[in-house]
């Protein structure tokens, strides 16, 4: 099933396919960042793969000088019961990626989750605010530089003596 | 009660405050503060089982506004460590505080960035109870713990006598 999906993939976007992999059964497509879009539109809607539910977008950081950060789409059939996952990566110095926001409605929380611990921005997104941290946090905390018990005093705590 | 007010400092108010202090032990009314899996173990001390109403603390007022002793328990994290001083500073005196569970006391497993560790940086914690939850019956004996303070007196974060609330003062005069 998902050989047929990779077939078609690549038949429609022969320039953005980076690599395929697979393991235990599961595909993992990598592809061009600037093609994601279109490339999410063709899966939702073509009749052959109808990956009409984005199960989990999320990001991840190598760490790397190259393509440190990666935008991971794990996508789920409905109809048809597969799954697929694809991949694409961004640089530090400039971790823009396009938004799916438009495609699947689900990756609007996660597009929001992923920009606040990584700092991928999400070009396009309606309302990239942060999820989890604080508005007027200055970091990225799942970031591999950031230090597991934070900076201090980045975070405030409340005041012990509020009868003053 | 404020009794102890019109009586001011002397023999009478300290054998008063005794009377007052047996009758505040046998009816404590907790504030569940239930952030996490800890908030599981305490419905369970509510519950026929264990059944905290043995010793007259059956009356869990979600308002603050009407409770004696902060329960809380779970993990407290940097955004919600307002809340639950909120929460504390709404609560009239004289108040106790438990710390349940290993997270509330030390951060316990969560080690990282986001969680607190331990409540006692922001709020004064009378009673601090192991365990990862700890069992109904451990937070049972908190509870006595806390009854044989509130008997001798003592409290960690209020005034229990008028002398008592004249050296707070002071010290809050002497820090300004």
């Amino acid at each position: 099933m998902n050989q047929v999906v990779v077939d078609l993939l690549k038949k429609t976007f022969p320039d953005s396919i980076i690599e395929v992999k697979e393991f235990r059964n599961e595909t993992t497509i990598i592809v061009k960042k600037e093609n994601i879009v279109k490339i999410s539109e063709f899966l939702r809607d073509n009749p052959k793969c109808q990956f009409n539910y984005l199960s989990d977008l999320c990001g991840a950081d190598a760490y790397t000088p190259e393509n440190r950060f990666e935008v991971i789409y794990n996508l789920l059939s409905i109809p048809l019961k597969h799954r697929i996952r694809i991949k694409i990566f961004t640089d530090e110095t400039n971790p823009n990626v396009p938004t799916v926001s438009n495609v699947w409605e689900a990756a609007n929380w996660c597009e929001r989750e992923a920009y606040d611990m990584f700092g991928i921005i999400f070009d396009g997104h309606n309302d990239l605010r942060r999820m989890f941290m604080p508005e007027d946090f200055e970091y990225y905390p799942l970031r591999k530089n950031f230090p597991l018990m934070g900076i201090p005093n980045s975070l405030p705590l409340p005041d012990t003596n509020p009868k003053k | 009660m404020g009794l102890e007010h019109s009586f001011g400092d002397s023999i009478i108010t300290s054998k008063i405050d005794s009377a007052i202090n047996w009758c505040r032990k046998n009816s404590i009314w907790p504030m569940p503060m239930g952030i996490s899996c800890c908030g599981v173990e305490l419905m369970a001390v509510g519950a026929p089982r264990f059944d905290i109403s043995r010793f007259g603390s059956e009356v869990m007022r979600f308002s603050p506004r009407q409770c004696d002793l902060l329960i809380v328990a779970g993990t407290t994290t940097y955004k919600m460590a307002p809340v639950v001083r909120k929460i504390y500073d709404q609560m009239p005196d004289p108040k106790w505080v438990i710390a349940m569970g290993a997270c509330t006391s030390s951060g316990g497993m969560y080690r990282t960035y986001s969680v607190v560790q331990g409540i006692d940086q922001f709020l004064p914690v009378d009673v601090y109870l192991a365990g990862c939850p700890p069992r109904p019956d451990n937070l049972l004996q908190a509870l006595m713990v806390i009854q044989d303070k509130i008997q001798k007196g003592e409290s960690k974060g209020s005034p229990m006598t008028v002398a008592d609330e004249r050296k707070i003062l002071e010290l809050q005069n002497s820090q300004i």
